[in-house]
């Protein structure tokens, strides 16, 4: 028999070996910008193709916000919430709880004032969608983890229940919902108009996917997301409760879906009772585009789907009822697991 | 000497599937054991409805005085349970550093432990601050044992940690292994490297269908030639 040398006589040699270069995927992020860019010399105008643009990034903020929780909760627990456009709706409705008793605060010439029924409007919006959510997850979706047939069951069951509650507590009627005097109208520069209420969607969009971003990147709670919708097995084996991290994050899904809910409804200036169920194939729509669990390609798909449905809307109005699926199905046949896939999904 | 886990009459089911056939061993306190057996013997099972991963439909699994069979995942690894599973499992989307981060539950890594860790792995110190999705296959195991060692355990589960890996790295994860012991942890290995086996154990276990077939000291098995080839199926050829 021979003698096996000591292996640990040969140098490691790993640490001396280049890390292969991990190109930064820059693709997805290009592609609302080529998609503008493509779409000035179609319209032809500059100034409507600013005011179609701001748009379209003011309705892809908010429909960031309704489906960012959406995705982070697809992606760390495979659960399939149908539900999750009853958040929006029971956000929108109980913001009229605050912004009609209120009216004239609503209706009052100070930006403060407005803005002083607005902030506790979504604040209440959020809170109640949040523990709305904290009941679903409990009563809903913890007995049907790992089964997405019934996941698919329990939860559109949920959304028509939480549509018929509405419908019975609010009646059938749409409810106006008028935007605040300070939010109305446009700025003007030069030829161009942008919607105040616009800009403001904007900015708290921009603000929400922020302060995901920060969340996920530096804080332990958002490396516990990200390890868990890589592989939520291993962070169990580490130590940690993946689904007491799992309701939190439903948590606060949950309660963004609500503030996207108020300022949807502000943006339609109407609130509804099938608005959750409209919204729903949207989010899905964006969640797919984006990657399953991807909060990166939930912006990137939020903006995509607007911009079609903008630009779409006026240049070829007759599409705009498919432009969505087709914007999907182009997509999917570039990358089929949407723009950012998560690794190991 | 006294034993830190006691496996008693484990059965395990995976969905119809009857995998353990009542397992029963013991591990000693500050020894490391060596678990073999041909693919599909059970070895995976055992070690993951020790971490709770999938229940042991009967039997007892005690840990320190503690029984933990019907507790879940993460309070068995607040124990002092550190697990490498064979697929490695690190977060790719996350880099070195977070990985270690999320594997230290007391706070920051302690930075004389993470130095005594770069000593056996210097990759991991290089490429503190890359994705852990683009290390190599061995720089990936390396960082799945640091997981497991980053704070001090009272008792390491590691699933074949040298399963396709080249010489040098191979060397590398026997001197670690070999420190740990000095430094008194328990641990139970399963391997089907017999000469990284025979390096590292102390005692052997041996499965089959789902249970213990052999149990004894490691120099014995490695010193009886004909017993290996009985139980494990190796040829002289191996030897050589």
């Amino acid at each position: 028999m021979t003698i096996v040398p000591h292996m640990t006589d040969v140098p490691a040699q790993s640490a001396s070996e280049p890390l292969p270069k991990q190109p930064r995927d820059l693709l997805p992020l290009l592609l609302p910008v080529l998609l503008a860019l493509a779409m000035l010399p179609l319209i032809g105008s500059g100034s409507t193709w600013i005011t179609l643009t701001v748009a379209s990034l003011a309705m892809g903020m908010m429909i960031f916000i309704m489906a960012s929780g959406l995705t982070l909760v697809f992606g760390l627990m495979d659960v399939l919430n149908f539900g999750h456009g009853a958040f929006i709706a029971v956000g929108a409705y109980v913001a009229t709880l605050v912004l009609l008793p209120l009216a004239s605060w609503v209706q009052a010439d100070s930006l403060w004032l407005n803005l002083a029924v607005l902030a506790p409007a979504a604040l209440a919006a959020m809170a109640v969608s949040g523990a709305l959510g904290l009941v679903v997850e409990r009563v809903l979706i913890l007995p049907v983890y790992g089964q997405h047939l019934k996941q698919i069951l329990m939860t559109t069951g949920g959304l028509i229940v939480a549509e018929q509650a509405l419908y019975a507590l609010w009646g059938p009627q749409i409810i106006p919902l008028p935007l605040p005097t300070s939010l109305r109208g446009s700025f003007i520069l030069g030829d161009v108009a942008i919607a105040k209420y616009r800009l403001l969607a904007m900015g708290v969009g921009l603000a929400v996917f922020v302060g995901i971003q920060l969340v996920l990147t530096r804080s332990k709670i958002g490396l516990l997301i990200r390890a868990g919708v890589e592989n939520r097995e291993m962070v169990e084996a580490l130590g940690y409760h993946i689904k007491r991290l799992f309701l939190g994050v439903f948590m606060v899904g949950s309660a963004l879906a609500g503030l996207g809910g108020i300022m949807w409804a502000l943006y339609r200036e109407q609130v509804h009772a099938s608005m959750g169920n409209d919204l729903t194939v949207l989010v899905f729509i964006v969640v797919i585009i984006g990657g399953l669990g991807s909060i990166g390609g939930c912006f990137i798909g939020a903006i995509l789907v607007a911009m079609v449905a903008n630009y779409g809307g006026f240049l070829l109005p007759k599409l705009a009822l498919v432009s969505n699926i087709l914007l999907m199905v182009a997509i999917l046949m570039w990358r089929p697991r949407g723009l950012y896939a998560v690794t190991s999904r | 000497m006294t034993d830190l886990l006691t496996l008693s009459g484990v059965h395990t089911h995976i969905g119809r599937y009857h995998i353990l056939h009542g397992v029963d061993f013991a591990i000693p306190e500050g020894q490391t054991t060596m678990l073999l057996g041909r693919n599909g013997a059970g070895k995976t099972t055992t070690l993951r409805t020790i971490m709770g991963l999938w229940p042991a439909s009967a039997g007892s699994i005690t840990l320190a005085g503690q029984r933990i069979e019907k507790i879940a995942t993460p309070e068995i690894a607040r124990l002092g349970v550190g697990y490498v599973p064979e697929s490695m499992a690190v977060f790719s989307d996350l880099t070195v550093k977070e990985n270690l981060v999320l594997a230290a539950r007391d706070g920051a890594p302690d930075t004389a432990r993470l130095e005594w860790i770069f000593g056996f792995f210097p990759a991991l110190k290089k490429f503190w601050l890359s994705r852990a999705g683009a290390l190599s296959g061995g720089q990936k195991q390396m960082l799945s044992i640091a997981r497991a060692i980053v704070e001090p355990r009272q008792l390491l589960l590691i699933d074949e940690p040298t399963k396709g890996l080249a010489p040098a790295i191979i060397g590398a994860l026997i001197d670690c292994f070999a420190e740990l012991k000095r430094r008194g942890a328990t641990i139970l290995l399963v391997e089907q490297n017999f000469h990284a086996a025979r390096e590292i154990g102390d005692a052997v276990l041996v499965m089959d269908n789902g249970a213990i077939v052999h149990r004894g000291g490691m120099a014995d098995l490695a010193n009886d030639i004909p017993l290996q080839e009985r139980l494990l199926g190796l040829s002289l050829e191996a030897h050589q």
